[in-house]
C-alpha cells in the first residue's frame, strides 16, 4: 500500500495502463461531455426564452393600443376599424361561447366513445377503431372549416331556417369545434381509462357489477383527474382554434349576446383583419392576441397540472 | 327476478345504448367529412394539379405543394435538432430538478398553444423588422410549433431506455456523451422518429401561423426571402376571397384531399415505425 502511494506520476500512469495518448483522449472526452451537457441545456432553456419572447413581443406590440384605448378595449362592444373603435367584447364573447358549446357537445360524446372503445367493443375492433380515432385527431383544422362552410352550414340553413337563417353563426362554429375536438378528447380519455389495472376492473365484475357500475364506480373515480385534464386540453384547443371557426362564425363585429347569431372570435378576428391592418388596428389586434394567449395559457396550465397529478400517482 | 337486479340491468343497458349511439354519432360525423372530401376532391384530381402553378382563374397546385414541402422540411429539420437536444437534456441531465420541471411544464403548455399566436409572434419578431413576408418567417413559425412535440416525445422515449443499459456502458468506461449518443439514441431511435413524423404531420396542415408570415403567391418561388406559396393558404384563400369562382373551390377541395392524405400517411408511417419497434 505504502509503496503504491509513493510511486511517481509516471509510474501511476503505467499502473493504470494509461499512456499519454489515452490521457489526452480522457481529457478530450471530458471536454466533450461538458460541451454536450451545456449545449443541450442551452437548447432546453430555449423553451423558456420562447415563452418569454412570445409574451414580451405581444406585450410590446400591444402596448400602444392599450395606452390609446385603456380599459375600454376590454369593455367596448363594437370593433370598427374605420372609426378606430376597438372593443374586444364581441370577440371574447364569441371565443368563450363557441368553446363552451363545443365542450358541452363533445364531452358526453367523447366519454361515450371512450367507454365503448374500452368496455363494450369486441376486442378485435378495439385497436383499429382506436387508431382511427387517433388518426382523425390529426386531420388539419382547415379541413373541418371547409367542410363546415360547404356542407354543414348550408344543411343547417336549409333544414333549420328558424334557428340558423344564414347557416353561419356562433352555434355552427361551436358544432364544428365539437366535431374537431371529439377525436382529441376521446383519444386522451381512452388512454387514461386503459391505465386502470385490469385487476380492479375484474374484481368489480367478480362482485357482480354491471359494466356501467364498473365504469361509474371503479374506472371514473380512479382516473377522474386525467379525464378532466383531457377535457380542459380540448377546451384549450377550441379556444385558440382559427381555421375551423373563421369560415362559419359569421364575422359580425358587433356584440350579439345570442347563441345562434353571427359573431366572431379572437382568432377569427385576427385572421380576418391582421393581414391588412396597420398602426393602431394592428396594435389592437396584437393586444387581442395577448388576451387569447393569457386565456389559453391559464386553461392549459390547469389541464397540465391535473394530468401531471394523475401521471405522478400512477406507479 | 329480483327488482333491484332488474333495475340495475335496465340502467346498464340504457347507458350502454347511449355509449353505442355516441360512438356511432361521432364516427358518422367524421366519416361524413372524409366522404365529402373524397366526393368533392377526387373529380378534379389529375397529374396537372401537381405540376401546374396556381393562377388567377385556372391552374394547379404545384407551386403551393412545393412551397409547403420546403417550409415543412426546413421547420422539421431545425425543430428536430433543437427538440432532440432539449429533450435529451430533460431526460438525461435535468432529472427532477426545479429547472427541468419548469421547462417541462412550459413545454407542455406551448405544445397546445394556439398556432395563430405563434404566427403573431413570428410576425412581430421577424416579419416586422425585415419589412416583408418571407418563406423564412413561415418556416420559423412552423419550427416553433414542432419543437415542443419533438421535445416531449424525445424525453418520453429516452426515459423508456432502461437505466441498466446506461450503467453497463458506463461500467465499460464509456463517457456520458458517448452513452447518450450510442446507447440511448439507438434504443430510442424508433420512438424519436415517430415523434418527429407526428410533429411533421401536425405542422404540414397548419394554416393560421402562415397567414401573416409566409403569406402566399401564385408563382413558382425558389427564394425563401420572398412570399412563399403553400397549400393551406391556397385552400384558405380559395374558400374565402376566391370562393365566388367555382373552379377555385373545386381546386381547394382537391388540395384538401391531398393535404389530408399527406397528413394521414405521415401519421400511419409514424405508427408503423413505432409498432415495428414494439
Amino acid at each position: 500500500m505504502t509503496s503504491s502511494r509513493n510511486v511517481s506520476a509516471r509510474q501511476q500512469q503505467d499502473l493504470l495502463g494509461a499512456n499519454e495518448r489515452e490521457q489526452s483522449a480522457l481529457r478530450r472526452n471530458g471536454v466533450i461531455d461538458k460541451l454536450f451537457e451545456k449545449g443541450t441545456l442551452t437548447l432546453a432553456l430555449a423553451v423558456l426564452v420562447l415563452l418569454a419572447t412570445i409574451m414580451g413581443s405581444l406585450v410590446a406590440a400591444g402596448w400602444p393600443a392599450f395606452q390609446e384605448l385603456g380599459w375600454s378595449f376590454f369593455t367596448g362592444d363594437r370593433w370598427a376599424a374605420n372609426i378606430e373603435r376597438f372593443g374586444a367584447l364581441p370577440a371574447i364573447y364569441g371565443t368563450l361561447v363557441t368553446s363552451l358549446i363545443a365542450i358541452i357537445i363533445a364531452v358526453p360524446v367523447s366519454l361515450g366513445i371512450a367507454i365503448f372503445l374500452t368496455e363494450m367493443c369486441p376486442v378485435a375492433l378495439r385497436r383499429p377503431l382506436g387508431t382511427m380515432v387517433e388518426l382523425l385527431a390529426g386531420v388539419p383544422s382547415i379541413i373541418y372549416g371547409m367542410w363546415g362552410v360547404e356542407v354543414l352550414s348550408p344543411f343547417l340553413r336549409d333544414h333549420f331556417p328558424a334557428l340558423f337563417p344564414a347557416g353561419t353563426g356562433l352555434t355552427t362554429a361551436g358544432l364544428i369545434l365539437a366535431i374537431m375536438i371529439i377525436p382529441f378528447i376521446t383519444a386522451i380519455t381512452r388512454d387514461v381509462m386503459v391505465t386502470v389495472p385490469p385487476m380492479m376492473r375484474e374484481s368489480a365484475y367478480g362482485l357482480g357489477c354491471t359494466t356501467w357500475e364498473v365504469v361509474r364506480n371503479v374506472i371514473f373515480p380512479s382516473v377522474r383527474g386525467g379525464i378532466v385534464g383531457g377535457v380542459i386540453l380540448g377546451l384549450g384547443r377550441a379556444l385558440g382554434e382559427t381555421m375551423a371557426v373563421t369560415f362559419v362564425i359569421g364575422n359580425s363585429l358587433f356584440l350579439n349576446p345570442t347563441l345562434t347569431g353571427q359573431g366572431t372570435s379572437i382568432a377569427a378576428l385576427i385572421a380576418n383583419q391582421f393581414p391588412e391592418a396597420d398602426g393602431l388596428q394592428r396594435s389592437a389586434l396584437l393586444l387581442l392576441g395577448l388576451v387569447l394567449f393569457v386565456i389559453t395559457f391559464i386553461v392549459l396550465a390547469i389541464a397540465r397540472l391535473m394530468l401531471r397529478r394523475i401521471e405522478n400517482r400512477a406507479p | 327476478m329480483n327488482p333491484v337486479y332488474q333495475r340495475r340491468r335496465r340502467l346498464n343497458r340504457f347507458v350502454m345504448v347511449l355509449c353505442l349511439s355516441a360512438a356511432l354519432f361521432g364516427i358518422a360525423w367524421l366519416l361524413m367529412i372524409l366522404v365529402s372530401l373524397l366526393i368533392e376532391g377526387l373529380p378534379a384530381l389529375s397529374p396537372s394539379v401537381f405540376f401546374e402553378r396556381t393562377r388567377m382563374s385556372d391552374g394547379g397546385l404545384g407551386n403551393a405543394i412545393l412551397g409547403s414541402l420546403v417550409m415543412t422540411a426546413l421547420a422539421t429539420a431545425g425543430g428536430s435538432i433543437v427538440g432532440i437536444a432539449a429533450g435529451t437534456w430533460l431526460a438525461e441531465y435535468g432529472g427532477r430538478s426545479h429547472l427541468a420541471n419548469t421547462i417541462r411544464f412550459i413545454n407542455d403548455v406551448l405544445l397546445s398553444a394556439p398556432s395563430i399566436i405563434i404566427g403573431l409572434y413570428i410576425y412581430a419578431i421577424i416579419v416586422l423588422p425585415m419589412g416583408h413576408f418571407s418563406g423564412w418567417a413561415g418556416a420559423a413559425s412552423l419550427m416553433v410549433l414542432i419543437i415542443p412535440v419533438v421535445i416531449r416525445s424525445t424525453e418520453d422515449m429516452l426515459l423508456l431506455v432502461p437505466g441498466t443499459l446506461r450503467e453497463a456502458a458506463s461500467a465499460l468506461g464509456a463517457h456520458r456523451w458517448w452513452v447518450v449518443i450510442r446507447v440511448c439514441y439507438t434504443g430510442a431511435r424508433a420512438g424519436i422518429i415517430t415523434g418527429i413524423l407526428l410533429g411533421c404531420a401536425r405542422i404540414s396542415g397548419e394554416t393560421a401561423p402562415l397567414l401573416f408570415t409566409a403569406l402566399n403567391s401564385n408563382q413558382w418561388v425558389f427564394n425563401l426571402n420572398s412570399e412563399m406559396p403553400n397549400l393551406p393558404m391556397v385552400l384558405y384563400q380559395n374558400m374565402t376571397i376566391n370562393s365566388f369562382i367555382p373552379a377555385k373551390v373545386e381546386l381547394a377541395w382537391t388540395g384538401a384531399l391531398i393535404l389530408t392524405a399527406a397528413v394521414l400517411i405521415l401519421n400511419i408511417l409514424a405508427r408503423v415505425i413505432s409498432a415495428r419497434k414494439g
